[in-house]
């Protein structure tokens, strides 16, 4: 890595903070309980649309791990979201009707957002259907891990991104309120990762499971990134790159150990997969605001009409965080 | 007679308070040093919550930053307090704030009083063990410190580099033997009085002033000056990690400390509510009165180091992915690769099932899809069977199928019309065990029923790509199990090869092969190759082929298959 390289880099970074920072006329504030956050607070960072059936169980699941408060970005929800997240008393929330897709898909809001408020804190920057398991998450809050990250003089933790489906069709079983939606998308791909280092940026790019398995079979470079820095210890020079998937500078993205080790890491359970889903997937290619004009929904929309069965006889079913440690898919590194 | 306990505190405050009155209700008197980092209006708060306990006291505060002699200069001043406000003191046992007694505190007092003159100190010469961390062993005693390791890094390294390079050496006081270990101790007043009101104490002090991690050697150096009996071995439980961090207990770890029989255990979680109200509010006696036996708790800290690094071999995956070479094992698990084997037997796969028990696949790297075992569409852990999410990391599939599979041998066949990307990862893989059968290749040609110009250009092309597979296998970098034979070689006398390859898998009876897989018909094939050759195509892999394959000669020696490397 030459002068050069590190120099465009900063020239990058900087570049995407000025974005942010003029994204942010873009946003209105709704409800602020930002001087409610303490310095050692957990914040939680989000931007969604029309997720009013997910929001109830997702709040409670991230308030049971230990996140303080969330900061919420809705993105023109016409189903209520806004005055729900808006009456939460954890959750400060900003709306704004401008393109996601300009936003670079919410990056630079939440890179806003975050180098306001999140600056020294530990942020967890997650979509409503990401559910993060983190090694011992079963017997520890997530503050337990912070700190040892903190010990351990670690300033970012990676969880990759596992799709979870139902067996059967997507419609066959209905979504409620309040639903732990892993109960109906419980099933998932555990060895079909396929990994390569990106060397400008220093992380690692994932790709396959179901999604690549079923919607990219013949064009498997298309397949969606799977890999995810969705913990950091913030500061406000950081700037997510794309989505939570890099970060900027380059040395966040060294999650992985290169000799051999195993470094602790997650994983973001993907309750993408329920019957809301095939809505959602119309609803989006008409909107065109997804990554690569929509591509994923387009493959996703043709496969779904046909065979809607994501489930496969080597799929598993999810039981615990120490199941995905043992198959691979996560590890608890020295943490024991 | 009693335990006097010193207490280092610098974080979680309440935790301490909770711990020093658990101490003092037992009897032990108890000196706190509170870092002077903590702010005065949080300290003043903190001796006010344990005023009403006559028996804490609290010392002069140094600021004690790792690895200087703050800690050291701070467990001074403390045992000189304790020493001299409390008589019947007859040991002096150092603890942290986050450290937790396990064990009723009168156990510890009853075993301390068996052993009246027995200091327990960990401290070990330090050319004799591999403890330190990033380098700096004997150097912590023969260089000088002066700048914060944790704030000033660069000029802590830079001035490091400096010293080694101009060969600058301190001398040690005469007679001090350097030793190091865990600074946590507990030591008889006897010898403590004797280290802190020894003549030569200002000499020393200078000297580890400005030695590197002192309280790790002060008081381990200087118990060897002064005590009579050394139990070289920390009474307190704390186990460290790669970087030298101690390792943290929570809340699930309540049964493997209770299985410990350790008096004390450090570090404890702040938060960990579920260890202080057990350990600190249980009306104790559950425990047994044993020895401390902290090696039940090794084991599993000492996997954790194992797992951070050197991970679980043939695992790729968001935080284990290593450079080439640096895998501790390209795969999970033993395989073995047959190129050419199928093409000579009729029956070969179902032939290997039976004979191994492993899951035996066709062609797993075939252009026009992945050949599973049994014509399954998808395998272990949802790989698909798509020619192009293969092709895509040919390599990744590679070790995705042997680590998904993991328990259970994989066979496959390969060939030179297969995907090549995958041979040098194999070639390099100690796991692989590649058999190859070389010129096979052109047994389908010649049943084939293509028009000879055409069978012709493909055998050139077959013949390039397996002549340059071979090399790959034959080249020094080569770490996989490999047998090559030309045809010719094989046909003469398969059973001895076949049965080594079996042996080798291990799953085979222990009887001798009863039956080969049935060869296919070669009559006309050395006419078939010498055709190619009449064409100006020389066939060269298949080795010699008579031309008419006749009668074997009676005084044929069996051959020997031979190995590789």
């Amino acid at each position: 890595m030459g002068a050069w390289q590190s120099y465009r880099l900063r020239l990058q970074r900087k570049r995407w903070r000025i974005r942010a920072f003029r994204k942010r006329r873009e946003l209105k504030r709704v409800v602020s309980r930002t001087d409610q956050i303490r310095p050692t607070d957990l914040l939680a960072f989000s931007t969604l649309r029309n997720e009013m059936a997910r929001l109830p169980f997702f709040l409670n699941y991230y308030r049971e791990m230990g996140i303080n408060q969330f900061l919420i970005v809705d993105n023109g929800s016409t189903d209520g979201s806004l005055d729900y997240l808006a009456s939460q008393s954890d959750v400060s929330v900003w709306s704004t009707e401008a393109g996601y897709k300009r936003a670079r898909f919410g990056a630079d809001w939440l890179n806003w957002l975050q180098s306001k408020y999140g600056h020294g804190h530990w942020t967890l920057v997650v979509d409503p259907d990401e559910f993060l398991v983190y090694p011992f998450c079963d017997t520890r809050p997530l503050r337990a891990l912070t700190d040892w990250l903190d010990a351990s003089s670690i300033k970012s933790f990676s969880a990759m991104l596992l799709d979870m489906y139902p067996k059967g069709r997507l419609d066959e079983q209905p979504y409620e309120v309040g639903q732990n939606p892993l109960e109906i998308a419980s099933w998932f791909d555990s060895g079909n990762y396929t990994i390569s280092r990106n060397k400008k940026f220093g992380n690692l790019w994932i790709q396959g499971g179901p999604r690549a398995r079923l919607f990219f079979p013949e064009a498997p470079a298309k397949a969606p990134a799977l890999n995810k820095v969705p913990l950091v210890k913030w500061d406000r020079r950081y700037a997510y790159v794309s989505s939570t998937h890099m970060l900027l500078p380059r040395g966040l993205n060294q999650v992985y150990d290169e000799w051999g080790g195993e470094k602790a890491s997650g994983v973001l359970l993907h309750a993408k997969f329920l019957d809301t889903f095939n809505n959602k997937a119309t609803e989006e290619l008409d909107r065109k605001q997804h990554y690569a004009a929509s591509v994923e929904y387009k493959a996703y929309a043709n496969t779904l009409d046909e065979n809607p069965d994501m489930w496969c006889k080597w799929s598993e079913k999810y039981i615990n965080w120490r199941q995905l440690e043992i198959l691979g898919l996560m590890s608890k590194g020295n943490w024991a | 007679m009693s335990v006097g306990i010193v207490m280092l505190v610098h974080t979680a405050l309440d935790r301490a308070e909770q711990a020093a009155r658990h101490w003092a209700m037992a009897g032990c008197p108890v000196v706190i040093h509170v870092d002077a980092m903590v702010p005065r209006k949080i300290y003043s708060g903190f001796v006010q919550a344990l005023s009403d306990v006559p028996t804490v006291l609290f010392s002069k505060r140094y600021r004690c930053e790792w690895g200087t002699w703050g800690i050291v200069a701070a467990s001074q001043t403390a045992s000189e307090l304790i020493l001299s406000e409390f008589k019947d003191v007859r040991h002096v046992y150092l603890a942290s704030g986050s450290c937790l007694p396990l064990r009723p505190v009168e156990e510890l007092i009853e075993y301390l009083e068996e052993r009246p003159r027995t200091d327990f100190i960990e401290s070990a010469t330090t050319a004799d063990v591999p403890w330190t961390v990033g380098g700096l062993d004997q150097e912590r005693f023969t260089m000088r410190f002066p700048f914060s390791w944790k704030r000033q890094r660069f000029l802590f390294d830079k001035y490091v580099e400096l010293q080694r390079c101009l060969k600058l050496k301190r001398k040690m006081p005469k007679g001090l033997v350097p030793h190091m270990g865990s600074q946590w101790w507990c030591l008889t007043r006897q010898t403590l009085t004797a280290i802190l009101q020894g003549a030569d104490r200002p000499e020393y002090d200078a000297y580890f002033r400005h030695v590197w991690i002192p309280d790790e050697s002060y008081f381990q150096t200087l118990v060897r000056q002064f005590s009579t009996n050394i139990e070289s071995r920390s009474l307190t439980l704390s186990k460290f990690d790669f970087q030298g961090k101690p390792h943290i207990f929570y809340d699930d770890h309540l049964q493997l400390l209770r299985r410990s029989d350790c008096f004390v255990a450090r570090k404890i979680w702040p938060h960990a509510a579920r260890l202080y109200e057990a350990f600190l509010t249980d009306p104790a006696g559950a425990m047994k009165r044993t020895e401390p036996n902290p090696g039940k708790i090794d084991r599993i800290f000492a996997k954790a180091v194992e797992r951070r690094t050197r991970g679980r071999p043939g695992l790729y995956m968001q935080s284990r992915f290593p450079n080439e070479d640096w895998e501790n094992g390209v795969t999970a698990a033993p395989y073995s690769v047959f190129q050419g084997f199928t093409e000579i037997f009729e029956n070969f796969e179902p032939w290997l099932s039976k004979a191994t028990g492993a899951r035996v696949h066709g062609h797993l790297f075939h252009p026009d899809g992945v050949e599973y075992a049994e014509g399954q569409t998808t395998l272990n852990g949802a790989l698909s069977n798509s020619a192009a999410a293969r092709d895509y990391n040919a390599n990744a599939f590679l070790t995705n199928l042997i680590w998904n599979t993991r328990g259970e041998r994989q066979c496959f066949q390969f060939g030179p019309e297969d995907n090549q990307k995958v041979i040098w990862r194999m070639a390099r893989d100690p796991n692989a065990q590649v058999s190859v059968i070389s010129g096979a290749w052109a047994v389908p040609l010649f049943r084939s029923n293509l028009n000879f110009m055409d069978i012709r250009k493909e055998a050139a092309r077959l013949q390039k790509v397996e002549s340059d597979h071979l090399n790959v296998l034959r080249s020094p970098g080569a770490k996989a199990r490999i047998r090559i034979w030309t045809m010719a070689e094989f046909i003469e006398a398969p059973m001895e090869p076949l049965q080594g390859i079996l042996d080798e898998i291990g799953q085979t009876q222990a009887r001798r092969l009863a039956e080969v897989p049935q060869m296919v018909d070669l009559t006309g094939f050395g006419q078939f190759l010498q055709n190619l050759k009449n064409q100006g195509m020389h066939p060269y892999l298949m080795g010699d082929f008579p031309v008419v394959l006749g009668p074997k000669p009676a005084q044929d020696r069996p051959r020997k298959p031979y190995l590789v490397r």
